[in-house]
């Protein structure tokens, strides 16, 4: 078994790489390891929409992964978006090695609220645990608890516990100790 | 994976095609995606998208409008959704106006995307099921079920086109297994009591006193046995059609209560005082010839005429020889593939052997013997050795010595035969006869064969 890599794209908060290391641990049963910072390409700055494209900085993160990578999570605090979509709080390869998770609107501040570290970092951890499901084959679950039902909004996000539910959770599980798996 | 919705996205750019597709399986769904018009339709004859995101403005070849037309083209049920960069009124209203489902001008907010994704899958979920129950419920109920290219068949189902919204009493007669009981559904369910129940009562099955109860209902304690209020058919069929088969059957008290409750649309329950009014159309069928009986003194004359309001005559199979190809093919494809045999059709010397032959026991009789044969052919492919039996059993009368009796004594004798060769079981030889149960029956009395 190789490695989760994680790994800051630009300026992340201070804590925030510690926060998706603790959510990661207990529920991935791989070495987690960081990779230094990346810059934030700049191909993937839309000029018009002031965001940035969520697939030129996956690519980035294909680049730089290293040979014994399981799976690469990026980290940023800058928003994303798809030509299709106004926003993204993540993406992920469905059952691929990238995934990446915007903190930018899952600060209060950007809600026009005072700061509040705790809700960021309970909002932080939901969104890793949403992201990297995806890359282990689970897909959007209707557990509105569950880390993997689909959020479109930040009320959404909150009301996730920072958790998969139990049926996600057992797939993760059987994805886990299945023989043949490739994790 | 929600395999049964695949969704396709249609975008001359990659990045949109690749974010578009990721963001969708991520929910599950089967996501396909294409550069251009022409491959999207390559892709749809193989595949039957529920959804394709289609971009309005790709270059060269085919723009999103022509896109859907094609695609619309191999599946007219697919749901398109254009999408654009900028929203015009005036391409918004060319999209819908050519079929496209929805009009979206991106970038969208994904709770948009994510709610109309549901509801179009929602929709299509319960077009899906109405359409399998629809397809249940009138199964083998509506006109073109019944097979026919004969024009005197064609007459009767317009006929019962005509008559279905009416409340008249119809009369169907012919003989066994002529398709009595199916336009009698046929007249039911084409007209506007096709929601309502349809309810048989087979008066032959029945001893008087059964059918009395089973018709009228009984009030508790009525007789013993009677632990509670039951309802009977003509309350069950209320607001519907009851079919009373073998109406020439029943005895002279129950067609005196028939009489009443075809005058006033009233009875009582056995053993009741309230009276009970319903609102059911009657469709009575006899293989007897009532008119005949009517003279006899065996059938009432003013029930006679009272349920002949609408006559319908059917045909035996034999006067109606054009129609047996077509319903052979039915048969041989709905037997085939309901016993799980892969037998696909019918040769046209087979097809021959099923022509010439007369049929008494008419479609219900070809309908038993293409099982028969479907169940011991050895190939994909009904043959004239697969009818070899029927061959043998009437295909040669050229050889038979027929004995200068009347066509009454033939048949008599014919009977008796049959009889004798099954060893008195009067289902085997009723078989044997091709005519069904209470049809030997009625012959062995009226020919007076002590059984």
């Amino acid at each position: 078994m190789n490695g989760l890599y994680l790994v800051a794209i630009g300026k992340v908060p201070a804590q925030a790489l510690d926060w998706v290391e603790n959510a990661t641990a207990e529920w991935f049963p791989l070495p987690i390891r960081r990779l230094p910072p990346l810059p934030i390409p700049e191909s993937a700055f839309d000029a018009k929409r002031g965001q940035y494209q969520s697939v030129e900085i996956m690519k980035m993160l294909a680049q730089h992964a290293p040979n014994d990578a399981d799976r690469v999570l990026g980290i940023t605090d800058v928003d994303l978006a798809i030509p299709m979509l106004s926003f993204l709080f993540g993406q992920a390869q469905f059952d691929g090695p990238i995934a990446v998770v915007s903190l930018c609107r899952l600060h209060q501040e950007f809600y026009g609220l005072p700061p509040e570290e705790s809700l960021l970092r309970e909002r932080t951890a939901k969104e890793v645990l949403h992201e990297l499901g995806h890359t282990f084959g689970l897909v959007h679950c209707s557990e509105p608890t569950c880390a993997m039902s689909l959020a479109t909004h930040i009320e959404l996000v909150d009301a996730k516990a920072e958790q998969y539910c139990a049926r996600c959770g057992m797939q993760l599980v059987q994805r886990f100790t299945s023989k043949e798996a490739t994790v | 994976m929600k395999k049964n919705w695949p969704i396709l996205v249609v975008d001359d750019e990659d990045v949109m095609c690749e974010s578009m597709g990721a963001w969708l399986r991520e929910d599950g769904y089967h996501v396909d995606t294409a550069p251009d018009g022409k491959k999207a339709v390559e892709l749809a004859k193989s595949m039957d998208y529920a959804i394709c995101f289609v971009d309005l403005k790709m270059p060269g070849g085919m723009d999103g409008i022509e896109t859907m037309m094609e695609i619309h083209r191999v599946r007219p049920e697919a749901s398109i959704i254009i999408i654009t960069a900028y929203a015009t009124v005036d391409t918004a209203i060319q999209a819908m106006k050519e079929g496209a489902q929805e009009y979206i001008v991106k970038p969208c907010n994904p709770q948009e995307i994510s709610m109309l994704v549901s509801r179009i899958l929602k929709l299509k979920k319960l077009q899906s099921e109405n359409a399998i129950l629809r397809k249940k419920l009138n199964r083998q109920y509506r006109h073109y079920d019944i097979i026919t290219k004969n024009p005197r068949m064609d007459e009767i189902l317009a006929l019962t086109k005509d008559v279905a919204d009416l409340r008249s009493t119809v009369l169907i007669r012919g003989d066994s297994g002529t398709g009595k009981e199916l336009v009698a559904r046929a007249v039911h369910f084409s007209g506007n009591r096709a929601e309502k129940p349809f309810i048989v009562v087979s008066c032959a099955a029945l001893t008087e006193t059964l059918l009395e109860s089973e018709l009228f209902g009984y009030e508790k304690g009525a007789f013993t046995g009677a632990a509670a209020q039951t309802k009977g058919k003509f309350e069950m069929a209320n607001g519907g059609t009851i079919f009373l088969d073998e109406i020439g059957d029943i005895s002279p008290k129950l067609q005196a209560d028939l009489l009443r409750v075809l005058q006033e649309r009233r009875f009582y329950r056995i053993g009741g005082t309230q009276e009970v009014e319903v609102d059911v159309r009657i469709i009575a069928a006899t293989n007897k010839d009532l008119a005949e009986e009517v003279k006899e003194g065996k059938f009432r004359e003013d029930l006679y005429y009272r349920l002949n309001v609408i006559e319908i005559h059917l045909p035996p199979l034999r006067q109606r020889r054009e129609d047996i190809p077509l319903l052979a093919e039915h048969f041989v494809q709905h037997i085939s593939s309901a016993l799980g045999r892969d037998v696909t059709g019918i040769s046209a010397a087979a097809l021959n052997v099923l022509i010439s032959y007369d049929w008494p026991g008419n479609v219900r009789e070809l309908e038993n013997v293409i099982e028969r044969a479907i169940v011991t052919c050895r190939n994909g492919m009904l043959d004239e050795q697969d009818f070899s039996w029927l061959q043998r059993s009437v295909g040669q009368p050229q050889n038979w010595e027929v004995p200068d009796v009347s066509l009454g004594e033939l048949e008599r004798r014919a009977i008796v035969a049959a009889l004798e060769r099954k060893h008195g079981n009067v289902k085997e030889a009723s078989t044997a006869l091709g005519i069904d149960r209470s049809t030997l029956y009625d012959k062995l009395k009226r020919y007076e064969i002590v059984h």
